[in-house]
């Protein structure tokens, strides 16, 4: 999503003697001719299909059946912003926006509390790391359709999760059990990234400053909250904000661990996919995506802008 | 944002359709046109799990070498092969020519002209058993012939009917309940019934199936009637057997393999199944707790024998292939008796000829042929909707939310019904 590719041009102070406007012409140009290539495959590779999911947005496939013959009418009629405002008046897009919604502030929340307690473990020296790091990270290097398939037979009515609990809880079936299963699933796959990011956080800090706190006398829980987080947090931020982009376009885990169609874990994405694939309804896909789309820019533009987000490391190694 | 190449696809399909104007009375006629070209074709099939589909091919291929057929395996999955033989059609590709189509699929692709229209004297369709020739037809016209079918079948444990005293399986809804109620004294444990449950086109099916066994329909000619009180006793059949117990709950979660599995497990009196799984129950193997225990029959309903729902694949020759007349003298070559024998003997799909389910070599190696049969004699088709995945999507939502107890019958019914209108006309 974030494809601002800004070149932060240093505020070089013009040479002396120099015609400062030439100067700049023949930088400014060079620079255009290196950059065109980028711009070239990012027009065609991002820009065009941006553009054209838009254009579908405003499209509708005809879908009368002749009476007399039952041929179906070809073609597709412009609806402006009709399926935009078909979708807003549908319980199941609006059940869908929320699933997503809810499903990402759950997950993201759980999994940053997770992660941080597993990067704090990772950065302990101890016998044993290794094999500790290397086993967290384990869930991460599954693929997310296979992990999906692990946890449905998990929670399939004779599987692993009942019979530790000692329950019959249907799962799989709508409801909250399943709302609840994904958030588990997508914590247990996705909080060793946010443990991973935040860990090369943690590494940086350096341990004077520990040393001094010690010396200060302060206690774990202080050392933590007044060091550790602060220092850790552009880390922590950007984690945030790449597990946030992900989960509100979360769709192989609710799609193969409980499968379409189930209200309570519905999320956009698979809606999306079931409208345009399932019942070739291209126009009211392509509004899904877009809304998803924007959603998701304003949650980036949020991050980056409000919070801070150093996404492109523009700001290593210097102050705001 | 990952639909690119479909967007793309669509436009140029848009393009191409406005394009060619009114050029889409050659599909609409009443006659079927004249079917030429002879060459090389290709047969378009979901996954060839049994293996046995090459064998099929290789055959004709063996008598027609100027005419070769090359098999085209698309995913397992019934919706990605179904996405596949659209975008083909949508993008009016060559290269698909003959379409193993699921029975279901029939009035999409004959209504959009995707598929050529047949002519019925050039098939044996008297031989083949009525309903399945039904499934191929739209608007009263043949598209597509029939090649498998399949119907449910009531799987029971035989030694515990015996054992409680009852000498004869169930052909009412009554009867079920009243054979399970003897059943359970002596297995309390036991879960009495169970079919495909849980929200996916095996309820639309398990749904159709206990509308139609009350005397109800879901469409009929054309025009959604699902909110009748036939209808409503049909639905009523499923929802009170898990508020009274004899589903057992976690039924909600089956599909054909879950219940598979609890029926080999012992779990389950009385089952609705489709035919593959005799074979599986009755596996020697140790897989199966019932191997030997159980036998078949058709399936019960409100006030006697209940109605099946029809499964199986049709053949059709998209209308974009080259090479139409081998298309069709290869579908005439699969669908004649030898062919549907031989498929029969090698992978236990049901066929379409009525004889084989009578001819006393067949039925030795499967006994359940004559139940079978029966139950597809007197089988209902899905309903028949161009938009038939948004009808089957409508009635999965309004049965499970009846069974799960969210809505009643009758609240989920009038709903349906509405939801219907709005899909398929009034």
């Amino acid at each position: 999503m974030a494809t601002t590719v800004t070149v932060p041009a240093p505020p070089v102070a013009a040479p002396p003697g120099e015609p400062r406007r030439g100067r700049r012409r023949g930088v400014g140009r060079l620079a255009v001719l290196l950059v065109s290539p980028t711009f070239l495959v990012l027009t065609l590779v991002v820009g065009y299909p941006l553009i054209d999911a838009l254009r579908l947005s405003f499209f509708q496939k005809n879908s009368g059946v002749d009476p007399t013959t039952g041929m179906v009418q070809e073609g597709e009629k412009f609806v402006g912003l009709g399926n935009f405002t078909d979708l807003f008046g549908s319980d199941q897009f609006l059940h869908a926006l929320r699933n997503t919604t809810t499903l990402t502030i759950a997950s993201v929340t759980i999994e940053v509390v997770v992660g941080v307690a597993m990067a704090l473990i990772m950065n302990k020296a101890f016998a044993g790391r290794g094999l500790i790091r290397a086993s967290i990270l384990v869930p991460w290097a599954i693929p997310t359709a296979i992990s999906a398939l692990l946890w449905r037979w998990i929670f399939q009515t004779d599987g692993a999760a009942n019979a530790l609990l000692g329950t019959d809880t249907l799962w799989t079936t709508e409801g909250i059990p399943a709302w609840i299963a994904i958030v588990l699933a997508d914590t247990w796959k996705t909080a060793p990234f946010i443990g991973l990011l935040v860990l090369a956080g943690l590494q940086i800090i350096p341990a004077e400053v520990y040393e001094a706190a010690k010396v200060d006398g302060a206690n774990a829980w202080s050392t933590f909250w007044r060091i550790t987080l602060p220092l850790v947090k552009p880390a922590l931020i950007v984690a945030v904000l790449f597990r946030l982009l992900d989960v509100l376009r979360m769709f192989d885990l609710p799609y193969v661990m409980i499968g379409p169609g189930k209200q309570p874990v519905e999320t956009v994405s698979v809606l999306a996919f079931q409208e345009a694939i399932q019942f070739t309804r291209f126009g009211p896909a392509a509004a899904m995506s877009t809304i998803l789309f924007l959603y998701i820019a304003v949650v980036a533009f949020v991050f980056v802008k409000v919070l801070g987000a150093d996404v492109i490391g523009s700001r290593v190694g210097g102050k705001r | 944002m990952r639909r690119p190449r479909l967007a793309v696809l669509t436009v140029a399909a848009a393009l191409a359709l406005t394009g060619c104007g009114g050029g889409s009375d050659s599909g609409g006629g009443t006659a079927a046109g004249k079917l030429e070209g002879n060459g090389p074709i290709t047969f378009v099939t979901g996954k060839d799990t049994s293996g046995y589909v090459q064998k099929q091919v290789d055959a004709w291929n063996k008598l027609h070498p100027d005419e070769r057929a090359d098999v085209i395996e698309l995913p397992e999955s019934a919706d990605a092969q179904r996405q596949e033989m659209v975008k083909n059609a949508v993008a009016k590709s060559d290269t698909y020519s003959v379409l193993n189509l699921d029975v279901v699929w029939t009035a999409e692709f004959a209504a959009n002209g995707w598929v050529e229209q047949l002519n019925e004297a050039d098939f044996p369709l008297d031989k083949m058993l009525a309903p399945t020739v039904e499934t191929g037809k739209y608007f009263g016209r043949l598209y597509a012939v029939p090649i498998t079918s399949d119907g449910g079948l009531l799987y029971y444990r035989k030694d515990l009917l015996a054992a409680a005293g009852v000498t004869a399986p169930p052909t009412t809804w009554a009867d079920l309940r009243a054979a399970c109620t003897k059943v359970r004294a002596a297995n309390p444990k036991i879960g009495c019934f169970a079919g495909q449950f849980d929200k996916y086109e095996g309820l639309t099916v398990n749904f159709s199936e206990a509308v139609n066994s009350a005397g109800g329909t879901v469409v009929k000619d054309g025009k959604p009637t699902v909110d009748t009180p036939a209808a409503r006793k049909g639905l009523d059949f499923l929802v009170n057997g898990f508020t009274q117990g004899y589903i057992p709950r976690n039924a909600l979660t089956f599909k054909e393999e879950e219940g598979r599995r609890a029926f080999q497990a012992g779990q389950l009196l009385f089952h609705r199944q489709w035919p593959y799984q005799y074979a599986k129950a009755n596996a020697t193997d140790g897989s199966s707790e019932v191997a030997g225990k159980f036998a078949v029959a058709p399936l019960p309903g409100l006030d006697g024998p209940g109605q099946s729902t029809l499964g199986g694949h049709n053949y059709a020759i998209s209308r974009f292939t080259q090479n139409k007349k081998t298309a069709l003298e290869f579908i005439q070559f699969m669908a004649g008796e030898e062919r549907q024998r031989a498929n029969l003997q090698a992978t236990s799909q049901a066929p379409t000829w009525g004889s084989l389910y009578d001819d006393p070599a067949l039925v030795e190696q499967y006994p359940y042929l004559p139940v079978l049969k029966e139950s597809i004699l007197k089988a209902e088709k899905r309903p028949e909707a161009v938009q038939y995945n948004d009808v089957s999507v409508a009635i999965q939502s309004a049965a499970y939310s009846a069974l799960k107890g969210d809505k009643t019958s009758e609240q989920a019914l009038a709903e349906l019904q509405a939801k219907l209108e709005t899909l398929i006309g009034k």
